[in-house]
């Protein structure tokens, strides 16, 4: 078949949503577009489990730290299923890790910032997940099917993550007054950064119309950034909490919130390897995998120490 | 054989006893134990399952996307193949 031919069948597939399958034929870009987008993905999940990971051990109840411990197990199955997705497109799993050590590969920018206090955790879970649940439900419906499919169960399973974080500020917020602005300050600090999740607006985005046409991505990023806003403001009002934009207020016209302006320069800056922990992050992929080495190593030394007994055991 | 890097394995989760195992998705592992520990950790965290099939991705052979019209496509005029093509009066009832 031409390429041509080929062409015509992978834009008859996207016309129609049927899923386009790994061994599919695929134009090179789109390829490249989704394999980009799914280790990025893949790769913020598992740096996520780092800003949470340093609370583990100060949770402060036992009902807590369950909690937080399944829900950073969690995002290491999600990274899992992602890497998983991408390696359908022919590149193997060592090279997308090693990737992101390299520094080849981006990761989410809000993963670049600290979590200072236990409400940290609480905004983490409430805006950070709750961001990213709004991206996610938007990707069920990508054209990539490997990507749907991991979507789908990664939907199922983080709705928990909101709900313990938004139960934690809760909790907070119920609690002294010193407590509460504990929590006053985590919004005041992932507000913004959480609404950069969602990406430059579309006109400034390298990739988004692209994206939209392959349907890869199936809502710009202006739009679910302000489905976010919509639904998270009644969220804060019941917290008692205050949103930190003097510009915030509802337009009765539009049915939705007017909101101020998000300050580029910094997250350009946090992309760029400025933020307050990008290198922390790095450092700490890095430790991981070299102090997990002989631990695989050891796992392959023992499999073929078996695969061998076998072969004897078999002649 | 000396393997460094480990293979990739296809994961199959029987959701319940009486029903087939459907695929849950892949993972890396070194040999079938740890392939099979791995998907209980990934693919079972909330009481998924109640068994686990593990087969290294390499022995699964599929269809061609280029194949599937002559694979398929040759049942879609068979439709003598289905009950409703055969005409039977009401009288006689349920069959």
């Amino acid at each position: 078949m031409s390429e041509q031919d080929l062409q015509a069948i992978f834009d008859k597939k996207i016309e129609n949503e049927v899923k386009i399958e790994p061994k599919d034929w695929m134009p090179d870009s789109y390829r490249k577009n989704v394999l980009r987008q799914m280790a990025q993905h893949a790769h913020s999940e598992i740096v996520g489990m780092l800003p949470e990971g340093n609370w583990i051990t100060r949770a402060p109840s036992m009902r807590r730290k369950v909690a937080l411990l399944a829900k950073i197990q969690d995002e290491a199955g999600h990274g899992l299923y992602l890497y998983s997705a991408a390696e359908t497109l022919g590149k193997d799993r060592e090279r997308i890790v090693l990737d992101l050590l390299e520094g080849k590969a981006k990761y989410s920018s809000i993963f670049n910032y600290p979590a200072l206090t236990w409400a940290d955790i609480g905004a983490v879970g409430w805006l950070v997940d709750g961001a990213a649940i709004v991206n996610q439900i938007m990707l069920q419906k990508t054209s990539y099917g490997p990507y749907s499919r991991a979507m789908i169960r990664i939907c199922k399973e983080e709705s928990f993550h909101q709900r313990q974080g938004y139960e934690i500020l809760l909790t907070l917020c119920r609690g002294t007054e010193e407590q509460k602005a504990m929590a006053q300050d985590a919004l005041n600090r992932f507000w913004w950064p959480s609404l950069m999740m969602f990406g430059p607006s579309d006109k400034d985005s390298p990739h988004s119309a692209q994206s939209m046409a392959w349907k890869v991505k199936r809502m710009g990023n202006d739009e679910l950034r302000q489905k976010f806003i919509d639904q998270t403001v009644k969220q804060a009002d019941f917290l008692g909490l205050k949103i930190p934009d003097p510009d915030l207020k509802w337009n009765e016209e539009k049915g939705q919130y007017d909101w101020g302006l998000i300050d580029w320069e910094e997250f350009y800056n946090v992309i760029k390897g400025n933020g307050p922990c990008n290198k922390e992050r790095l450092a700490a992929r890095q430790a991981a995998y070299d102090n997990g080495a002989w631990v695989r190593d050891a796992a392959t030394a023992f499999a073929n120490k078996k695969a061998k007994r076998r072969d004897k055991d078999a002649a | 054989m000396e393997r460094k890097d480990w293979p990739l394995w296809e994961v199959f989760v029987r959701s319940k006893a009486g029903l087939s195992h459907k695929h849950a998705g892949s993972l890396h592992a070194p040999d079938e134990e740890m392939a099979i520990s791995n998907a209980r950790d990934v693919y079972t965290r909330r009481s998924e399952g109640v068994s686990i099939w593990v087969v290294e991705s390499k022995h699964i052979h599929s269809t061609l996307e280029t194949d599937s019209e002559s694979m398929f496509d040759p049942n879609e005029d068979k439709i003598y193949r289905h009950p409703t093509f055969y005409d039977i009066p009401d009288e006689v009832g349920h069959m």
